[in-house]
């Protein structure tokens, strides 16, 4: 019998009050239903979530990490892209 | 006494949870992998729960036993009134997961009847545990049929531990004295209701899982009598360790 390791996948939770799903960790999985039960096992038994996606890490597209200066720094240089430039009015709080 | 005969149910109640409890917790760090190990240790810690509600109910109307940790860890052998099933051995994770199975199935429809007990506490503590048995049925039938349908190895494992614990299951679905008449108070629910929809669900089971059903031998019912298989020693021995080494220590 040809010994495999189950494929990989990626976890993401959102929490009771989060927005949107955070990335929380890798498991293996046979599939994807396997993969939704390891994750409610591994990564909820705190209550961290109340929504669970999974996906099989193979499926994700990551830039090349060798390509990240071109990538990231043409914009280190271009402050102006924040908006730190504006005058706020003093009654203005909170932005 | 009512009171005594509710106290004595509701620890038979705990002690399938602790005992099969107790067997889950073995698997802490001997899980096939990482991930089911830790799916069959929450398993361990929801039945852990559920027996502590059950003693903590028992303790409180008892008049033999003051608290939930007596009656865990300092009755002896045939005090024990669970289901022979729920102490036998984990084996393999087939045997493992088959006597999961055997016993979810149960434990989810005995929930469903016992939440319209009278009993209002025995009610609240079936309302609680249904919604984790429910999951726990979830993943010991999914694996039921991940084995049976996998290689061929993996159905003559699942087809060994299903021939070994078909035995046990008559004992789940038969009830003792005890149960009987708490059955008439209209505290417990009848268990021979249970049996047919019991062996039709799980022969269905079975069927989709390419595993052949045993034929109906002989069958061990003398657990809620407390008689038990030549395991359980062991499994108390590991159970009550601290408790008779240094009584009454406080974790």
């Amino acid at each position: 019998m040809e010994k495999k390791n189950w494929p990989l996948w990626e976890v993401f939770l959102r929490s009771r009050s989060g927005l949107h799903h955070v990335h929380a960790g890798s498991l293996h999985a046979a599939d994807s239903e396997m993969a939704l039960n390891n994750a409610r096992d591994v990564y909820t038994r705190r209550n961290e979530g109340v929504s669970i996606w999974v996906i099989e890490s193979k499926n994700i597209i990551a830039n090349d990490p060798s390509e990240s200066e071109s990538f990231f720094e043409p914009a280190s240089d271009k402050i102006y892209r924040h908006p730190t430039f504006y005058e706020m009015p003093n009654e203005l709080k909170h932005i | 006494m009512l009171k005594q005969k509710i106290s004595a149910y509701s620890i038979l109640l705990g002690d399938q949870s602790l005992i099969l409890g107790q067997r889950l917790g073995e698997l802490c760090g001997h899980g096939p992998i990482l991930e089911v190990d830790i799916a069959m240790t929450n398993i361990a810690l929801d039945l852990l729960g559920q027996a502590r509600l059950y003693y903590q109910l028992a303790a409180e109307l008892s008049d033999t036993y003051e608290d939930e940790d007596q009656i865990a860890f300092l009755r002896r052998e045939k005090d024990y009134n669970n289901c022979v099933l729920v102490e036998m051995p984990n084996g393999d994770f087939g045997d493992t997961i088959v006597r999961q199975y055997l016993f979810d199935v149960y434990h989810l429809m005995f929930l469903n009847q016992l939440k319209e007990s009278n009993e209002k506490r025995l009610k609240a503590i079936a309302e609680k545990s249904i919604k984790e048995v429910r999951y726990h049925l979830n993943f010991s039938g999914d694996w039921i049929l991940r084995l049976g349908k996998g290689t061929e190895v993996s159905n003559q494992k699942i087809q060994k531990a299903v021939d070994t614990l078909w035995p046990y299951t008559k004992e789940l679905v038969q009830s003792s004295e005890l149960e009987t008449e708490m059955h008439g108070f209209g505290i417990a629910p009848n268990l021979a209701d249970l049996e047919d929809e019991y062996y039709r669900q799980v022969k269905s089971k079975f069927a989709e899982a390419e595993i052949k059903l045993p034929e109906d031998k002989w069958s061990q019912i003398q657990g809620k009598k407390g008689l038990h298989s030549e395991h359980f020693g062991y499994l108390l021995s590991d159970l009550q360790y601290l408790q008779r080494s240094y009584p009454n220590s406080k974790w």
